[in-house]
């Protein structure tokens, strides 16, 4: 059996919450109210972010287009993710909403375009 | 040039303003930007969390913007870009000056005043040391990483732990630098409970209360920085220095409203908010002249700035079409914990029929409830199980039981 500590985020309370991990059985203990319940579970069963960051472009007006994952894509993948980003380079013109990098470290989530960018000149 | 509105700032509370005002009917409206882009600060937020409020959806800063910018474009608003305004005169003439147009003045029927904040600069710390290359406030730093596509440092210590620096914190261990804590004067962070969570937690960052920056050590860039803990009076605390290596320091330590125009056109500022003293049209002591967004108050949440300036933006249209008389202000006083509410007084003559008053706490609390009294009768009592100076609250009053009150405050007290 393991304990972890963790800080709901459910609300601004943002309950001490410990946590007994016992095979699939997840206990929870310090939460106020059930999200704190339902949270924990998450965080330990299937912690998942979106990763925001930014892409190389060139001949763009500025440097950098801002960009995301599509959804979130499981916590362990995150460096995977931000290594792909980091090579990855675009030509402007870009729109919002554009796929930068498809089925960014194998999760099957897209990286798309979150601003717009003018070709330079 | 004559326009009925002239708007200063084209961030999240100049664009929302602006489409109020077209809303209201009104064709004559400009906007006045220093940038070279519209959406302001939002341009460089890049992590998402914006808009729940809004549009009920998580969007980056960048997306949140275009949302406004297409409406703003689509309503055919007229606006200028890179140009600084030097002046406004409490008769509502706006100088600027930009490369196109030289040096330019426009005449108002009525101004808003959207020009955001900035953060606090080292120079506001008395932090000692050499000046070396190497120590940024974290939204330059931002800037830099994320619009000018710079790498700003290898190893980082932060000072602060407001919004921008905790998430700074992550997007620079994203992009592979070394991030060695964060430092918070105070016995409690001035960030988002989830920026705690998602941005040092996630990343292992620890997080120091208490303790705060003592020296800088280093000539020509940052090598390392002493941080030490203090006590009650944030008074460093004698062996309990500890060093660390790093090339970059952020600074987080609270945002200034930016208000050097509007002293310009004596419009009195708050000595708690450092913004306008506005009524509950957002109209300043001078006639005619609006404020909202963050050279108002410092917000936590843009979608609070987009739906205040779209209430300023409407005051000010209706102020254009003369649907105001005169003006007889009930004081809001704030005490017992509440630091400020904005708005600060309410013509309750003219007033809608219910407005929010928004306002932020003194301290961490908890089990204390909000309560307002009108002439020393309680009319509200909000109860809350924790309040934090991190988060703005609000609540909202009617006209009905304001009417004929002499005396009016917001404070908290135990809750029963």
């Amino acid at each position: 059996m393991k304990t972890r500590e963790m800080i709901c985020i459910g609300c601004p309370l943002g309950c001490n919450l410990t946590v007994k991990i016992d095979g699939e059985n997840v206990e929870v203990s310090g939460n106020t109210c059930n999200n704190g319940v339902v949270y924990a579970n998450n965080e330990i069963k299937n912690p998942t972010r979106i990763v925001t960051s930014t892409v190389k472009v060139l001949d763009g007006d500025i440097e950098r287009v801002s960009c995301k994952t599509e959804t979130a894509i499981p916590k362990g993948k995150i460096f995977d993710c931000m290594a792909e980003i980091r090579k990855k380079k675009v030509n402007a013109p870009v729109r919002i909403g554009d796929v930068l990098i498809s089925d960014v470290a194998g999760t099957g989530i897209n990286v798309i375009a979150t601003k717009n960018i003018e070709k330079e000149g | 040039m004559k326009y009925d509105v002239v708007i200063i700032g084209g961030g999240p509370a100049g664009l929302s303003a602006a489409l109020a005002v077209r809303k209201e009917g009104i064709d004559s409206i400009l906007i006045i930007e220093r940038d070279d882009k519209l959406g302001g600060i939002l341009n460089q937020c890049i992590h998402n969390g914006f808009g729940l409020h809004t549009f009920k959806e998580e969007l980056t800063g960048p997306e949140y913007a275009c949302r406004y910018i297409e409406k703003v474009l689509e309503e055919k608003i007229e606006y200028k870009l890179n140009c600084m305004v030097i002046g406004i005169s409490d008769d509502r003439k706006v100088t600027y000056v930009s490369k196109e147009d030289g040096l330019c003045t426009v005449e108002a029927k009525a101004v808003i005043l959207a020009m955001g904040c900035r953060e606090r600069p080292r120079g506001a710390l008395n932090i000692a040391g050499f000046r070396p290359a190497g120590i940024y406030s974290a939204g330059t730093a931002q800037r830099l990483m994320n619009i000018e596509g710079y790498k700003v440092g290898n190893e980082v210590v932060i000072l602060g732990s407001g919004d921008i620096g905790l998430i700074m914190a992550r997007r620079m261990t994203l992009e592979g630098a070394k991030v060695k804590c964060v430092a918070e004067v105070m016995p409690y962070s001035g960030g988002l409970k989830r920026n705690i969570v998602q941005c040092l937690n996630d990343y292992d960052i620890p997080l120091f209360l208490s303790h705060t920056v003592i020296d800088i050590k280093g000539k020509e860039r940052v090598e390392s920085v002493v941080i030490a803990q203090v006590d009650e009076n944030r008074k460093p605390i004698p062996g309990t220095e500890k060093e660390y290596k790093c090339d970059t320091l952020l600074l987080s330590v609270g945002l200034l409203p930016e208000n050097e125009l509007s002293k310009l056109a004596n419009v009195e500022l708050s000595r708690v908010t450092n913004g306008p003293v506005v009524s509950d049209s957002f109209e300043t002591n001078v006639e005619g002249i609006f404020a909202c967004g963050n050279v108002l108050h410092v917000h936590d949440l843009v979608d609070y700035v987009s739906s205040e300036a779209d209430l300023a933006g409407t005051y000010a249209a209706k102020y254009v079409k003369n649907q105001k008389g005169d003006r007889e202000y009930l004081d809001v006083e704030a005490r017992d914990g509440v630091r400020y509410t904005v708005p600060q007084k309410i013509d309750v003559k003219n007033m809608e029929d219910r407005i929010i008053v928004r306002f932020r706490v003194s301290n961490e609390f908890r089990g204390k409830s909000i309560v307002v009294e009108a002439d020393g009768k309680e009319i509200r009592r909000v109860k809350k199980r924790v309040l934090a100076p991190g988060e703005m609250e609000q609540l909202f009053l009617n006209k009905a039981e304001l009417e004929g009150v002499k005396k009016l405050c917001v404070c908290l007290k135990e809750s029963v």
